[in-house]
């Protein structure tokens, strides 16, 4: 066999293994998206019942909170930036990361300092590799979130803002996020996260739904101490999990056309290789016949 | 007299939902009982034991701290966490 053929074998058969590890990755993204979607889908009783009663409280007690109030002439802005922690996912990380850094600009030219939380190994890496400073960073758990990271997070977070930007805190916090629309969409948004908005829920447009007087045991601002941080925890999750299921779909979409990559490569190697051959039969057969006609010619 | 709509969620799932008679729950200033028609509450819990009575038997689990509301005999326990490994309905 020429040199020219088996180079071409051996490079078909790296691919077909390549091909292999990435269809294994897309089987197992598939298997894995359907369950991240479940666990966003589980979470929606908690955060309707969750969004309900803070904007009952908020319609009923006028209170002013220290996480509801805008701060004048905020100076330190803190963005928690959600991606993943292994990459082969496409541009999923990549997409967040310029994302945060159109908002960081943004920030900056409103004259505010930005004050980077990182979630998953490939911010991290990110900003380790450009040696920039950040304030926190969460790794490990970015294709399988739980509640007690996203409550960790919200602790630290909130802690930061309550501290203020006067005493090394932030005065407002931005979540960079992938929202999960559907199996090929899946979008970055950047949602402003503290001071909180409270949206009313949007079922109470209907009479039944309207907010009946509650009585608020202890009292309403006590309530709105409790529930707050819970909110935010819980706007944290959802955010977390979320870019869970995008960063699965995101790779399964990533795999897949690695996997049609490979089978393309696969098929050109192939022709290539029979080309090899061919060209390799071709020249044996003229030089046998040169030779032979050499001889006739001797005679 | 009718039932208490009871619904039981966590952070991340919808623990329990069912008719129940009477639910009782320990917020901040001690124990709560409700029967239903209780006037529209919204209340901070602490850790403890939530139990409620449904279809004639007594099922109790254990939250860590969350928030209750009532209104027109609809309950909603919220918690963060929730052990459900007493629950048997």
């Amino acid at each position: 066999m020429g040199a020219q053929q088996r180079i071409y074998r051996q490079k078909s058969r790296s691919v077909q293994s390549m091909k292999k590890i990435t269809r294994a990755m897309e089987l197992i993204a598939t298997s894995r998206v359907t369950k991240a979607r479940e666990r966003v889908v589980q979470t929606t009783p908690y955060a309707r019942a969750i969004t309900r009663a803070v904007s009952a409280v908020a319609t009923f007690s006028d209170v002013d909170h220290p996480l509801t109030l805008e701060r004048e002439n905020p100076t330190r802005a803190g963005v928690l930036i959600i991606t993943s922690d292994r990459g082969l996912a496409g541009a999923y990380s990549a997409n967040v990361l310029k994302r945060s850094e159109a908002l960081r600009e943004l920030l900056q030219d409103e004259g505010r300092e930005v004050v980077p939380y990182l979630t998953g190994r490939k911010a991290e890496g990110y900003f380790r590799f450009r040696q920039r400073t950040f304030e926190e960073s969460w790794t490990g758990f970015t294709d399988a979130p739980t509640y007690e990271v996203a409550k960790e997070i919200g602790e630290r977070l909130t802690a930061d803002f309550i501290r203020g930007a006067e005493d090394g805190g932030v005065d407002e916090i931005h979540i960079v996020y992938t929202q999960f629309i559907n199996m090929v969409t899946q979008e970055v948004q950047v949602v402003r996260l503290l001071p909180l908005e409270v949206v009313d829920a949007e079922e109470a447009a209907s009479e039944e739904d309207l907010f009946p007087l509650y009585e608020f045991e202890p009292n309403g601002p006590e309530v709105l101490d409790a529930l707050l941080p819970q909110y935010v925890t819980s706007r944290i999750y959802n955010a977390l999990l979320q870019a869970a299921a995008s960063e699965l779909a995101a790779r399964q979409r990533a795999m897949k056309s690695a996997t049609d990559n490979a089978d393309e490569l696969l098929k050109t190697y192939t022709r290539l290789a029979n080309q090899a051959r061919q060209a390799e039969i071709t020249q044996e057969i003229s030089e046998i016949v040169s030779g032979a006609s050499a001889l006739a010619d001797a005679k | 007299m009718s039932a208490l709509q009871v619904e039981l969620v966590a952070a991340d799932r919808m623990v329990w939902r069912g008719e129940a008679s009477f639910v009782r729950a320990r917020s901040i200033d001690g124990d709560l009982g409700i029967l239903p028609g209780h006037a529209p509450l919204l209340g901070v819990l602490v850790a403890g034991e939530v139990s409620f009575d449904a279809d004639g038997t007594h099922q109790t689990v254990t939250i860590d701290s969350g928030f209750l509301s009532i209104d027109h005999d609809r309950v909603t326990i919220v918690a963060a966490q929730v052990d459900a490994s007493g629950l048997t309905a």
